[in-house]
């Protein structure tokens, strides 16, 4: 892979796997390789998705407040939900073993318990009452022309590449 | 028109979200997640010899895609999708902001918190800045956010994930509850 980053140590297909796992939910698990034009399908989920959190105003600071003050079923309604749909896909995808499109076999891997869990849950939380965003609305919302929501995003990014120069330092 | 318009139920919503996770699966194998796409920007701009962000994050450019369509999706809701009703919202929760000052309760972000004005204010830039640093920060230590854990790894049982999703709950407790009123208050 060519990079302009000339400090790259070389590593396998398998070590960058586990490094890209590492402190990570969803990562790529394909083996396929395709033009990049291929990924517009994830844009198309995507799009499909900011309509979602916009409508059900899923986005909406005040309805991380009610949710938080226990005025509001809303989001736990909805996330609730959506774990059942998802976890009755998970394990139709797991009985049957459906492959993807392009029949590529369909894998799960199993979490480790970290400490990290808890206390980077915690910081997050704190996060998500102040900022009434998860990583995704924080893009929808600047979506939705507060504009001013880029500084909380930059923010965040901040946070993670922080979170990765101390990562060593950390209990796990 | 008006089933669009409206705001959606939440069990609609929930529904539609959680075919999410089956759809990423079938289409090419993918996770449902979104904060690693932090971390891939970082990887991306600057990686700076931290081995957290050494890898290939080309790998993962998929998910630039997908935010990039939550973007345009949250665009194309508030141009042609727009809700003509004022937003509902629980009047102790209206009451307590306007006690602090917080009476504009239209938009989904509140324009008396969240505002290029009120980022130069210590309220508006705690809520913005730090909380924004806090959310990048968490999701990386947790290992994922309310998507990657409480969507996905709960829809795969992942106890870890169970974990995460209560300490995100209880982190936002404490915010609500206890820091928010003085911090509203600054």
């Amino acid at each position: 892979m060519a990079m302009s980053n000339n400090t790259r140590k070389i590593q396998t297909p398998e070590q960058d796997l586990a490094m890209r796992r590492q402190d990570a939910m969803c990562v790529n698990e394909s083996d396929i390789s395709q033009p990049w034009w291929h990924n517009l399908k994830y844009a198309v989920v995507g799009i499909f998705f900011g309509v979602i959190f916009i409508k059900a105003e899923i986005v909406s600071w005040f309805r991380i407040q009610e949710m938080f003050r226990f005025e509001s079923f809303h989001m736990y309604g909805v996330i609730g939900t959506a774990v059942v749909v998802g976890a009755a896909s998970v394990f139709l995808i797991k009985r049957f073993k459906v492959k993807t499109f392009e029949g590529e076999a369909i894998q799960f891997e199993d979490k480790k318990f970290s400490v990290g869990q808890i206390y980077g849950g915690l910081l997050f939380g704190l996060g998500w009452a102040m900022t009434g965003a998860c990583p995704g609305p924080l893009f929808a919302q600047i979506g939705t022309g507060a504009l001013v929501i880029f500084v909380t995003l930059l923010s965040a990014i901040v946070g993670t590449w922080t979170y990765g120069y101390v990562r060593e330092k950390l209990p796990h | 028109m008006n089933v669009l318009t409206h705001p959606w139920p939440w069990w609609a919503a929930g529904v539609l979200i959680g075919l999410i996770v089956p759809a990423l699966l079938l289409l090419g194998n993918k996770k449902f997640g979104i904060s690693s796409n932090l971390r891939h920007i970082c990887a991306a701009c600057l990686p700076a010899k931290i081995s957290f962000f050494q890898y290939d994050w080309k790998k993962e450019i998929w998910n630039f895609f997908f935010v990039g369509g939550i973007f345009l999706g949250a665009i194309i809701a508030t141009i042609w999708l727009k809700n003509p009703d004022p937003m509902q919202i629980h009047p102790d929760l209206a009451r307590d902001l306007a006690a602090n000052g917080i009476t504009h309760l239209d938009g989904l972000v509140p324009s008396d918190l969240f505002s290029w004005s009120s980022l130069f204010t210590l309220r508006g830039f705690i809520l913005m800045v730090v909380g924004g640093f806090l959310v990048g920060f968490g999701t990386r230590y947790a290992g994922g956010c309310t998507s990657g854990h409480a969507i996905m790894g709960l829809s795969n049982l992942q106890i870890p994930s169970l974990i995460a999703t209560i300490s995100f709950m209880v982190g936002g407790f404490l915010m609500t509850q206890l820091l928010l009123p003085f911090i509203l208050s600054l």
